[in-house]
């Protein structure tokens, strides 16, 4: 079963306030969430699962529902209610320095697991833990298998420490989705394995890997037709999420596309919020996740300053398409050993400081701004050390401000907006300088 | 005029493990590396490396664990978020101080993102010295994670013969299992006599003396060792009316030598801990017949310990290892003594406590930074488990 959706007239975009492929992407997740929450009813069998390494084609090939608990988190930070979640979970003995994304997973479960849609998550059937990129997956997912009481698989991914992936990482990887994760996975869904119909998926998830990197991509013009950053959110959702290899996902970025290049064909920049943005004053590149519970707050003070996010890290952690990969049906199982090893978070801190520099070379960004999160370890820890350093590479200024994902504690307005705004200054004397220098 | 109060033969091993511990420009593992021309030391974090291979490669295996809370960090905290522990920031401090610049190569556990990242931040810090992330399997199979492991091992075994320029026979990786088999049962000894007699073999002085063994080659620790224990056996100490604890979740980042210090002084008897694992992390010894890495590969996956660093693919086993090793002790509780932001041990510790909590085991939890000064609420806590064992845990 598929979802469908009515692809609107790319024509009808100019109309609207927001992208409309914004209206199309909340459409596919609410149609997703509906099937999660009837599973009871339609007999689905649901996989729960991580957006770095997600093996949604594979998950599919069982006929399995892919359910992402960072994505729940991250809703339930728009809708902010995860702070009440956090503490929840706190309050039962979670540790105040833990990820929120947990806590608010724990959170809302205690509170009675309700889906954004109003209604039951039913608990998964297993757990699938693609352990890629994030120690803290590993627990979070020993903590849901003490709640569910389910199978739990563990699919390792080893850590590109040196740079590269070696024959022994993916030959593991294989081995390890060959003899432990399908067997596991037919036993729980009934389902017999069909490589042919994973290669099916994967021909369709190349598709939309491709039109994805073009949207992202076009934010090398200027101005720049996408918000690589905040807009990008809602553009990789359906690729990371649950849509990876489907019809849909082809028709999301098709459509997607389709309006970017209408929009590139007419000099426009992304639409923000609060609609068109104004002039484009400042190119960003960005290095870490977003904060959700002030998300639009968050966007409001770039936009309202003319400044754009033209190539991020974030939009990258769910696959690193823009660097050239792509899944390969004709080899099945060794693509996704490769997916998920080549992931933003499983890349090392020199491979990271690389891809930034690059950004800010190739889409010609006015500098580097790192948004750092209390809650990732992951991605924060080495921040500091990769903003000198790419400073130093491109001779362009970087800054660093301070949140976290969905603890609506750590997000103080009024001291990010006076970071930003001091940053926006720096840019605009090292403009000066280089202008009187030339 | 008074004579010199004569030191006893436990003091004076335990004085010679304090000046280890103490300092900090790690003057003992210069002067083995300046012994003899070519020598070259490999340090390596928290909490597991296969010392043996280092050792087979004629180097000095260094443990690295952080700075302490005689350190002051002046450059590390440049590096760092104040919601990072701390363990990295007096590691950087260590690097960019001149204090490890003797060390020839670094080894990084997966332990953590912290710890991870780290080794990246080290290759771009240090470029003139050897870095390696050091993976280990969270697939246990032979055939899975087994094969994986052999081949990276192999890989740090080549890379280690590069280093010194010649290759590492299997008969030198023999010679070193043999080695570190029998540091691990002294080890083991020191443990098993420490839970006997508590008092005789006070958590602090064993601590130190275990510690001595991230500096010292493994043949002079194995001698300090057996010469503690036999001091320590030949001494007699006054027995405390202290209960019995476990102390779990300081694998990583150390707590001050005060803080174990004060949980004996406020009654309670450290019978078992997590600390310094690399020591008895395998349980049993590596067979030193066949081919050694696949021996290595074998140990770590069905004989070593269980930590929050490592996958357990059985939800009935999770956390019984501490359940074992509160009976094996024969401890009345548990405290959790886990660093500040520190993922693994935070995130397991709930988990742990439910186990604890099914199976009758009192515990109580606290947090530290290895430069934590204030141990007053810590004494008080630690004072009032003891006298809530002591009272009720015959009711």
């Amino acid at each position: 079963m598929t979802t469908t959706f009515v692809t609107p007239k790319a024509a009808a975009a100019k109309q609207v306030v927001k992208d409309a492929s914004m209206m199309k992407q909340k459409e596919m997740m609410a149609g997703h969430y509906d099937r999660l929450t009837s599973a009871p009813q339609t007999g689905e069998k649901i996989a729960a699962t991580f957006v770095p390494g997600n093996l949604n084609e594979l998950i599919m090939c069982f006929g399995l529902l892919n359910n992402l608990p960072e994505v729940n988190a991250i809703q339930n930070g728009l809708r902010r209610t995860s702070g009440a979640f956090v503490l929840e979970a706190e309050k039962i003995g979670h540790s105040e320095d833990v990820c929120t994304y947990v806590k608010s997973d724990i959170g809302m479960m205690a509170k009675g697991n309700i889906a954004p849609n109003g209604k039951k998550f039913p608990d998964p059937d297993v757990l699938l833990l693609s352990y890629t990129g994030c120690f803290t997956f590993m627990k979070w997912f020993e903590l849901l298998r003490e709640q569910y009481k389910c199978e739990t698989i563990m699919l390792h991914t080893p850590y590109m420490g040196d740079g590269k992936i070696t024959k022994n990482m993916t030959e593991y990887m294989v081995k390890q989705i060959k003899d432990e994760v399908i067997p596991k996975l037919e036993r729980v869904s009934g389902v017999k394995f069909d490589i042919d119909r994973l290669r099916e998926y994967l021909k369709k998830s190349v598709k939309a890997e491709n039109d994805l990197v073009r949207v992202l991509q076009s934010a090398k013009n200027k101005p720049s037709p996408i918000d690589a950053y905040f807009g990008a959110i809602y553009y990789i959702g359906p690729i990371f999420g649950a849509f990876r290899g489907t019809d849909d996902a082809i028709e999301y970025y098709k459509f997607l596309l389709a309006e970017v290049e209408d929009r590139l064909a007419h000099g426009l920049g992304p639409v923000t919020p609060d609609g068109e943005m104004g002039k484009e004053k400042y190119r960003l590149v960005v290095e870490g996740p977003p904060n959700y519970t002030s998300f639009r707050q968050f966007w409001k003070m770039f936009y309202d300053e003319g400044a754009v996010v033209v190539a991020s890290s974030y939009s990258k952690v769910g696959g690193v398409y823009d660097l050239g990969f792509r899944h390969d049906p004709d080899k099945p199982l060794e693509t996704l050993a490769e997916y998920c090893l080549g992931v933003y978070t499983n890349r090392s801190l020199p491979m990271r400081i690389d891809m930034l520099a690059n950004y800010i070379n190739e889409y010609d960004a006015d500098g580097l701004l790192i948004n750092s999160i209390k809650s990732c370890n992951s991605f924060s820890a080495g921040q500091l050390l990769m903003m000198r350093e790419v400073e130093k590479r491109t001779g362009k200024p970087a800054a660093f401000i301070e949140s976290d994902l969905v603890d609506p504690r750590y997000f103080s307005a009024a001291n990010i907006k006076n970071r930003l705004e001091s940053y926006f200054q720096m840019i605009e004397q090292k403009r000066a300088g280089a202008r009187s220098a030339a | 005029m008074e004579a010199p109060v004569k030191m006893s033969a436990a003091a004076a091993i335990v004085a010679r493990a304090m000046a280890l511990f103490e300092d900090l420009s790690f003057t003992a593992a210069r002067a083995w590396k300046t012994a003899q021309p070519g020598r070259k030391v490999v340090g390596y974090m928290p909490i597991y490396v296969p010392r043996e291979i280092i050792h087979a490669a004629d180097m000095l295996p260094l443990g690295i664990l952080g700075g302490g809370d005689q350190l002051e960090v002046i450059h590390g905290d440049a590096y760092y978020q104040s919601y990072i522990c701390r363990i990295p920031r007096s590691t950087v401090e260590l690097g960019v101080s001149g204090r490890l610049d003797f060390v020839d190569g670094m080894l990084f556990p997966s332990i953590c993102d912290v710890i991870r990242n780290l080794s990246g931040m080290w290759k771009m810090l240090f470029p003139q010295v050897y870095v390696r992330y050091f993976d280990v399997p969270q697939n246990y199979r032979d055939d899975i994670g087994g094969n994986y492991y052999v081949n990276e091992l192999a890989e740090l075994r080549h890379d280690l013969a590069e280093l010194r320029g010649k290759p590492i026979t299997d008969e030198e990786l023999r010679h070193s299992i043999a080695l570190y088999n029998e540091n691990r049962r002294l080890v083991g000894e020191l443990y098993a006599f420490r839970a006997e007699k508590p008092w005789q073999a006070p958590a602090a002085e064993a601590y130190l003396v275990l510690r001595a063994g991230m500096v010292l080659p493994v043949e002079e620790h194995s001698a300090m060792l057996r010469d503690y224990l036999a001091a320590a056996r030949a001494e007699e100490r006054p027995r405390r009316d202290n209960c019995r604890v476990v102390v779990t979740g300081a694998f990583c980042e150390q707590p001050p030598l005060n803080l174990i210090k004060s949980l004996e002084l406020a009654g309670c008897y450290v019978v078992d801990d997590d600390l310094l694992l690399v020591t008895r992390w395998l349980t049993a010894d590596t067979s030193i017949e066949g081919d050694p890495l696949r021996n290595l590969a074998s140990a770590f996956l069905h004989q070593s310990e269980s930590t929050a660093a490592k996958y357990e693919p059985d939800v009935k086993e999770k956390g019984q290892y501490l359940v074992r090793a509160v009976r094996r002790s024969g401890a009345e509780g548990v405290i959790f003594a886990a660093p500040s932001f520190c993922d693994p041990a935070l995130l397991d510790r709930p988990m742990l406590q439910h186990v604890l909590k099914d199976a009758g085991i009192p515990y109580i939890a606290f947090k530290y930074a290895e430069n934590s000064g204030q141990m007053q609420p810590i004494r008080e806590q630690a004072g009032t488990f003891s006298d809530s064992i002591k009272l009720w845990s015959g009711t």
